[in-house]
């Protein structure tokens, strides 16, 4: 780990913005999903920078605007000192190359109808003049570098399992040699023993390609075993943001607290703490005022429901968005 | 590396084979789906009787298709006419077997003409989406609105009645169903995740809709193209027995029915062989066109 004075990022977002239009009636006017709302963040160079929230948080949206795959409301988002935003079309393809994506679906994520050799030779035939041959023994070394065999690339994607699927997307995003990686959820379609031997792929990969991570994902053992910084999204905002260890050992928002809380713990000799129930995540078509958690906070006191929280770093590189910081 | 060395002197027919066992496979397992249902058989052998007979015309009848001999006029069949001759002394059967040929061409012209308008305006439509799509779909119903025959009729008649422009009206007419089909299925596959990874890739959309859309949107319109090809030797008749078809002396065969509609009563076969000719074509083409459809769906499949 690099030390805290030269620290180098590689992607800065700031006051990143997606609000997708709701169908719009003949008398109503158009309402807004806020999925992503004023989200400011820079991921350091080298690191696992881990998202985590509940379904409906915004954290899916929020790694494909990144990458332009939709375009953002307003916001900006600059890579190194690109600003991928300003990139025209053929620009931005060109600059793709440097970062890329594996989604949660394993089973949809790959064309059917192709060869594997040609699923993950496609990124090599759009961005670099080589030959057959060329692409053959590129996408057979990646094959390798991904845990499978020469002979997997004759085969479809049907024919293999979802831990191999996953495997095969991952190899299709590294054969062009990126900097930057979004895994949007990449083992939650996965059986936890096909999991754990994914995540640790993935682990080693980022070693051997010197990759950047942003890592999406519900689960917190996931993030626990894989981030070096914890992004918590509600509602489309960050609600805290830390080192592993500051929101693990350290959370500072109820919200952080009462996820941590809600992971089973297999030790019964550890007594249950008092669980509070929490409910359901409110609709972002029309958020809470205020504090966007207050609706479901223990905590929540009146100014919480009027006063929207300034983003205040409890200490050095935590930062929480909360009128009353815990601990 | 000499693990690959050792496989390529295996030489490298074998191994192409050997690596695409998967492909092989599913070819295997569509022809013997092919082989038990016996209506596409029926469909594929008619196919392949009126294939072989437009090939092979010269060598199946010794008459001249367009030659009068009015000496012989009006002769019922026989075993010098196997079908008889019409009102100038031409040999049916010969004018019938080398009609197969107009209809093959018609066909063959038609069907790249309308599929390529229509999967290109289809896909277009349903990959962009938008603007583009409410354009694209609202030409498309232009022209839908109106009745098939009648827009195919009033092409010919302004473009002058013969079969380059018969060619052209029903290409005209047909495109739209391809269009349709071809957009639903555009629209299905650019949502799915593997199309983003693609984009996300960096691919251009023209690469995307050409090589990766297209693939997955063609076989509906593949299997619409063989049931329609009926209907396209129908519509080609049926201009040919308007008089806005092929020409005299063209053996078209819907332009033979109309030559010999007038001596249906007492020479009954001048109309009836055409006619029975465009009957079994037709039949063989739908069958042919539900076999296909049913052993492409991959309901029906594994």
């Amino acid at each position: 780990m690099q030390t805290e004075v030269t620290t180098q990022y590689l992607i800065h977002v700031k006051h990143l913005k997606k609000y997708f239009p709701t169908k719009r009636g003949l008398f109503s006017s158009a309402k807004y999903v806020k999925a992503v709302d004023d989200v400011s963040f820079d991921i350091p160079k080298n690191s696992t920078f881990g998202v985590v929230g509940e379904s409906g948080s915004g954290k899916t949206t929020l790694g494909r605007t990144i990458l332009r795959l939709i375009e953002p409301t307003s916001g900006t988002i600059r890579y190194i000192e690109t600003d991928i935003n300003s990139l025209n079309s053929k620009e931005l393809r060109i600059f793709r190359r440097k970062m890329q994506i594996v989604s949660q679906d394993p089973y949809n994520s790959l064309h059917p109808r192709k060869l594997v050799k040609n699923i993950i030779g496609e990124g090599l035939k759009i961005h670099f003049q080589l030959s057959s041959e060329e692409i053959y023994e590129k996408v057979k070394d990646i094959l390798e570098q991904v845990g499978l065999r020469e002979e997997h690339m004759f085969r479809y994607p049907h024919e293999f399992s979802g831990g191999q699927r996953q495997r095969i997307a991952v190899a299709r995003a590294l054969v062009l040699k990126p900097e930057f990686l979004v895994l949007d959820e990449p083992t939650s379609a996965l059986d936890v023993s096909v999991q754990a031997v994914i995540l640790k792929m993935l682990k080693d990969l980022k070693r051997d390609f010197s990759l950047t991570y942003l890592f999406i994902t519900h689960d917190l053992a996931v993030i626990d075993y894989m981030a070096d910084y914890v992004t918590v999204m509600y509602l489309g905002q960050i609600m805290e943001f830390g080192t592993k260890d500051d929101i693990f050992l350290a959370p500072a928002h109820p919200y952080t607290f009462l996820l941590l809380n809600s992971i089973p713990n297999p030790d019964p000799r550890i007594k249950k703490k008092k669980v509070i129930p929490m409910g359901e995540i409110p609709s972002p078509i029309d958020p809470p005022t205020g504090c966007r958690f207050h609706t479901r906070c223990p905590y929540a006191r009146d100014i919480c429901s009027n006063v929207e929280p300034e983003m205040k770093e409890v200490h050095k590189g935590h930062f929480v968005k909360c009128h009353f910081p815990l601990g | 590396m000499s693990e690959v060395k050792g496989v390529a002197q295996k030489g490298r027919f074998k191994l192409f084979l050997e690596r695409r066992k998967p492909i092989i496979e599913d070819w295997k397992h569509t022809f013997y789906l092919w082989k038990s249902t016996t209506l596409a058989m029926v469909g594929t052998v008619i196919i392949f009787v009126f294939f072989g007979i437009a090939i092979f015309a010269p060598l199946l009848t010794s008459y001249d298709p367009i030659a009068q001999d009015l000496d012989n006029r009006l002769l019922p069949p026989s075993s010098q006419h196997l079908f008889g001759t019409d009102q100038y002394g031409r040999d049916v059967f010969s004018r019938v077997i080398y009609g197969s040929r107009v209809e093959l061409w018609i066909i063959f012209i038609v069907s790249i003409i309308s599929v390529g308008i229509g999967t290109l305006v289809g896909i277009i439509a349903g990959y962009f989406g938008g603007a583009v799509d409410e354009v694209l779909m609202r030409i498309t119903d232009m022209f839908l609105a109106f009745p098939r025959l009648v827009l195919a009729m009033a092409f010919t008649a302004s473009l002058g009645p013969n079969l380059t422009n018969t060619i052209i009206a029903i290409s005209f007419v047909d495109w739209t169903v391809y269009a349709r089909l071809a957009r639903a299925e555009a629209i299905k596959v650019k949502s799915q995740p593997y199309i983003e990874a693609i984009r996300g890739l960096g691919a251009k959309n023209t690469r995307i809709m050409a090589f990766h859309v297209l693939p997955m949107s063609i076989s509906p319109v593949i299997v619409q193209l063989t049931l329609r090809m009926g209907t396209i030797i129908l519509t080609a008749a049926g201009l040919g027995f308007l008089g806005l078809g092929a020409q005299p002396p063209i053996p078209e065969w819907g332009a033979i029915v109309s030559d010999g509609r007038s001596y249906l009563v007492q020479q009954w076969w001048i109309t009836t062989f055409p006619g029975l000719a465009i009957a079994i074509v037709v039949l063989g083409f739908n069958l042919l066109g539900d076999g296909i459809r049913d052993i492409l769906d991959p309901r029906l499949r594994r």
